[in-house]
């Protein structure tokens, strides 16, 4: 029965697949003027064309689980980096030594002490020094293992520098909201796509799948939270209702949402990209349909999403959609301060992480 | 063996005199009004695999809807609850009663009663040299206690509890999920259920701590008891310190969702965080209380197959002090998410880690009494060496998942499932199959088979393996836990860890027929059926021991053994 559906799946999956090679063809050529554009942007000289904005299509197996995987995710974040090494360079060697070595004495002991190699059993039961050492030894792996693990939690409390981007995030059953008081106060409202074959999840929400920048199933959604890439983010997280929890795997973020508290966390994304994530606190019937999605851009596609809502406001100046294309190159001296104050504490905070 | 009969003891032969100590009560008096701690003990373990049978075929119904992506069979799953045409909501909500009903039964109904209630029952005053438990009747309700308990559990998954029937809340109950977001009675009945069962685990350890420390047979020193009797003691403590947190906990859980209380609601003053802190002061200790027994049966089935008394019995002994006193002080690194301050966090991460030390002592132990041990690979034998190895795999990942700073990535995923089960599904329940072979012939009078002991060791190792290793890729690739449907990337280890569960399920049924086998057909057991190695009191008694044991108390002499 198991096979069966397996077979099925598999079929499914490969008709997905050629959909989907389809959907990459048919807009690659979109994609490609869109990065021609992009380019010169980011050298600050002409970022006209992008105030239209378009989402970003997610690179396959980035910011997502991919098939089959047994590793963590891929990290795009300074933290993400050094808790990946942590976990990939110190933790995971000592513990596969550890059980390797006791799985070794265990094999030793089936095969020189069993009750035809070793028919009179020894009648040792104390061994002082051998006591002291299986005390001493594992407390020294642990010191080490400590040092660097402190350090982590440490890097991960660095507040965020003055005149970081706020966002604020709330948790609702079961879905999520991400509101910018930095930039007009909007609020977007994310929900899951819904799933094809599947009894409706969200009502008035699309499939996935049927726009060309769709990610995975089960983890993409209608409005995805941007945030500017490169940049620290203060991301203020809460709860309208139960406990959910924030929580980016590639992104090495995992925050809960509690109601009546505010918790608060630096994120900064190193590359631009769609990141997932998935609600990571049991919060009712459907908990596992309120998943995240962290859409990193340049600054200027950034301002150009900001722009696309009602209210939306950049430093503080609120900018209709049709005129920030000719406003954007002669920023405002204002903007300009800001922005360097946000690159200056950016590498500043970088520093500190280094 | 030299004896003494003090005199105050008299008293517990009651009025049978001496000559009459194997007569029976009629069958209800016996079973249903029982104060015989063996035949207590009995029941508790039949109670428990009863109990278990059911929170794994919860555990069945959740791999089979998990082995691939999108909600196929809790539709089905709902109806069997007494849904009538479920909506979407409801047939997810059923999901979250599983998940919350399989936590609950395996840790209060299975596990729990197995090791205390079934092996510590029968075994605490037999290896003490006791004739009873020091509170008989106490000991009756503390498993009538559990029953009602269990009882009041499956009630709640007949009876609204929000989106849908039963309690969704998973075994935490975590505020404001378990008030606010779970109107209708079924929430109170699984608060009911904790308060029934944790007062017989109350009532039980009082009865432990009470017998280990006054009953002791003349010459049975405190470092002389068998290391099952210290584990049962450690527990016995670390109950009666924890359970009442809980007690409380659930308490104003309930004052809070009736009575128009606020302690766990911020818009009263209260604070949902506050919740956490109080479960997990007692959920901490909680799995000590369900794994130290299990230390207990290992350290009895490695001395007694490689022929030696226990190595670094000391050490043994005061390592498990050890973890249940740290046990106490590690709760909030469950919480790591909550957004504790960055002193708090680093303090847990650090005090976590240092269980590792005492249990490092443990598994070292184990293996120097192996070295240059005769060692014989009987059934009892072989489940304890799997033992050691998958707690070792389940220690481990406890390692990793110590540091606050790599548990935001691995928090509330399935590397945190995979990690616990190996140290209770293959940790405490491998003890606990490895315990019931040991002790199997002594309590029933029957031999079992070698043969189908062994096989069923290997289906199950194989079985659970395939279950719960994939559960770490699936952790590290950020799959969380507690979800009915997931990408389709997570499917592959999802299909193998289901596969898994039927191969370990078939494990199960030779352990049934293995069980039907010993009742029909098998060899009656001597007294010491293990031979020279186990030197504990109970192989002196016959199999299965006379309805009263030590009415003339054994004396322990000098140089005996632990």
């Amino acid at each position: 029965m198991i096979l069966g559906k397996t077979v099925r799946t598999l079929g499914e999956a490969a008709r997905a697949l050629g959909l989907y090679s389809v959907a990459a063809m048919a807009f690659s050529s979109t994609l490609a003027v869109s990065s021609a554009i992009a380019a010169p942007a980011a050298s600050a000289v002409v970022p006209a064309p992008v105030a239209s904005y378009t989402p970003l299509k997610p690179t396959p197996g980035i910011g997502m689980p991919v098939e089959g995987g047994i590793g963590l995710q891929q990290q795009f974040s300074k933290l993400g980096e050094y808790g990946e090494w942590i976990h990939d360079g110190v933790l995971m060697p000592i513990i596969t030594v550890i059980t390797l070595f006791v799985l070794l004495l265990i094999v030793i002991i089936a095969v020189r002490y069993n009750r035809r190699a070793n028919p009179v059993a020894s009648k040792t039961s104390h061994n002082t020094i051998l006591e002291v050492v299986w005390t001493l030894v594992p407390v020294l792996v642990l010191i080490g293992i400590a040092v660097p693990s402190i350090d982590l939690i440490a890097k991960q409390y660095k507040p965020a520098p003055k005149g970081a981007l706020t966002i604020k995030v709330t948790g609702n059953q079961w879905f999520w909201t991400y509101g910018y008081p930095d930039n007009g106060d909007f609020e977007v409202v994310s929900n899951m796509l819904n799933l094809p074959g599947q009894p409706i999840i969200n009502n008035g929400v699309r499939e996935v799948g049927s726009k060309p920048w769709d990610g995975p199933s089960h983890l993409e959604v209608d409005n995805r939270m941007v945030v500017p890439v490169g940049e620290p983010i203060r991301l203020q997280i809460t709860a309208a209702d139960v406990i959910h929890s924030f929580a980016v795997p590639s992104l090495w973020f995992k925050l809960d949402a509690v109601p009546g508290r505010i918790n608060e966390k630096v994120l900064l994304v190193e590359k631009p990209g769609v990141y997932y994530g998935q609600c990571s606190e049991l919060c009712g019937a459907k908990h596992g349909y309120m998943p995240i999605a962290v859409e990193a851009l340049p600054r200027a596609q950034y301002d150009a999403w900001v722009l696309t809502h009602a209210g939306g406001v950049i430093d503080g100046q609120a900018k209709p959609a049709a005129a920030a294309a000719a406003a954007a190159p002669a920023m405002s001296p204002g903007a300009v301060a800001t922005a360097e104050a946000t690159e200056a504490s950016a590498s500043e905070a970088t520093a500190a992480a280094e | 063996m030299a004896t003494t009969v003090p005199e105050h003891f008299q008293g517990h032969a009651d009025h049978h005199g001496h000559a009459d100590h194997d007569h029976k009560p009629s069958f209800f008096a016996r079973w249903f009004m029982s104060t015989n701690h063996k035949d207590i003990g009995t029941m508790y373990l039949i109670f428990a695999i009863f109990a278990g049978i059911i929170g794994g075929a919860f555990s069945g119904m959740m791999r089979i809807e998990l082995a691939e992506p999108g909600i196929q069979y809790l539709d089905i799953f709902a109806r069997w609850f007494g849904a009538t045409n479920p909506d979407f909501n409801s047939t997810l909500h059923v999901w979250n009663v599983l998940i919350t009903a399989h936590g609950l039964i395996m840790v209060f109904f299975m596990v729990m009663p197995a090791m205390i209630g079934g092996f510590g029952n029968w075994f605490v005053p037999l290896m003490i040299g006791a004739p009873d438990m020091a509170f008989p009747r106490m000991n009756n309700i503390s498993f009538w206690l559990t029953v009602a308990g269990f009882i009041s559990l499956l009630c709640s998954a007949f009876v609204p509890g929000g989106t849908g029937l039963g309690a969704g809340t998973g075994w935490t109950v975590y505020a404001p999920l378990s008030t606010t977001g779970s109107p209708g009675p079924a929430v109170d009945f699984g608060i009911f259920a904790l308060h029934l069962a944790g007062a017989g685990s109350i009532m039980g350890a009082i009865n432990f701590i009470t017998t280990i420390f006054n009953m002791r047979a003349p010459g049975m020193t405190m470092h002389k008891m068998p290391l099952f009797v210290w584990s049962v003691l450690v527990t016995a403590f670390l109950l009666l310190l924890s359970l009442p947190v809980l007690a409380a906990a659930i308490t104003m859980l309930l004052t809070d969702r009736n009575f128009g209380t606020t302690f766990f609601d911020p818009s009263g003053g209260g604070d949902p965080v506050l919740y956490q802190h109080l479960f997990w002061f007692f959920g901490h200790p909680e799995v000590y209380i369900m794994i130290l027994p299990g230390f207990g049966i290992i350290s009895q089935i490695v001395s007694t197959f490689s022929k030696k008394p226990v190595f670094g019995y000391l050490g043994m002994a005061y390592a498990m002090v050890a973890i249940g006193v740290v046990g106490f002080i590690v709760w909030a690194h469950h919480m790591y998410a909550t957004g504790m301050s960055v002193n708090t966090k680093m303090y847990f991460t650090a005090a976590t880690m240092v269980i590792a030390v005492p249990t490092g002592i443990k598994i070292f132990s184990w293996i120097a009494t192996m070295w240059g041990g005769s060692v014989e690979f009987k059934s009892p034998m072989v489940w304890a060496i799997g033992f050691i190895f998958l707690f070792t795999v389940g220690g481990v990942t406890g390692v990793v998942l110590a540091n606050g700073g790599v548990d935001d990535v691995l928090h509330d995923t399935y590397y945190v499932v995979a990690h616990f089960h190996y140290v209770l599904s293959l940790g405490a329940v491998t003890a606990l199959f490895a315990g019931f072979y040991y002790w199997f012939p002594k309590m029933s009078g029957r031999m079992h088979s070698e043969f189908l002991a062994h096989v069923h060791f290997w289906i199950f190792f194989i079985g659970v393996n395939m279950i719960f290793f994939p559960m770490h890729f699936l952790g590290l690739q950020g799959m969380p836990r507690r979800y009915p449907d997931y990408a389709e990337a997570y499917q592959h280890w999802n299909h193998v860890a289901t596969i898994g569960y039927m191969v370990m399920a078939t494990s199960l049924v030779v352990w049934l027929i293995n069980m039907v086998y010993a009742f029909t057909a098998g060899r009656k057991a001597e007294d010491s059926y293990w031979g020279e190695g186990a030197t504990t009191l109970e192989w002196t008694l016959t199999s299965p021991p006379p309805f009263h044991q030590f009415e003339t108390l054994p004396v322990i002499e000098e140089a005996a053994h632990h």
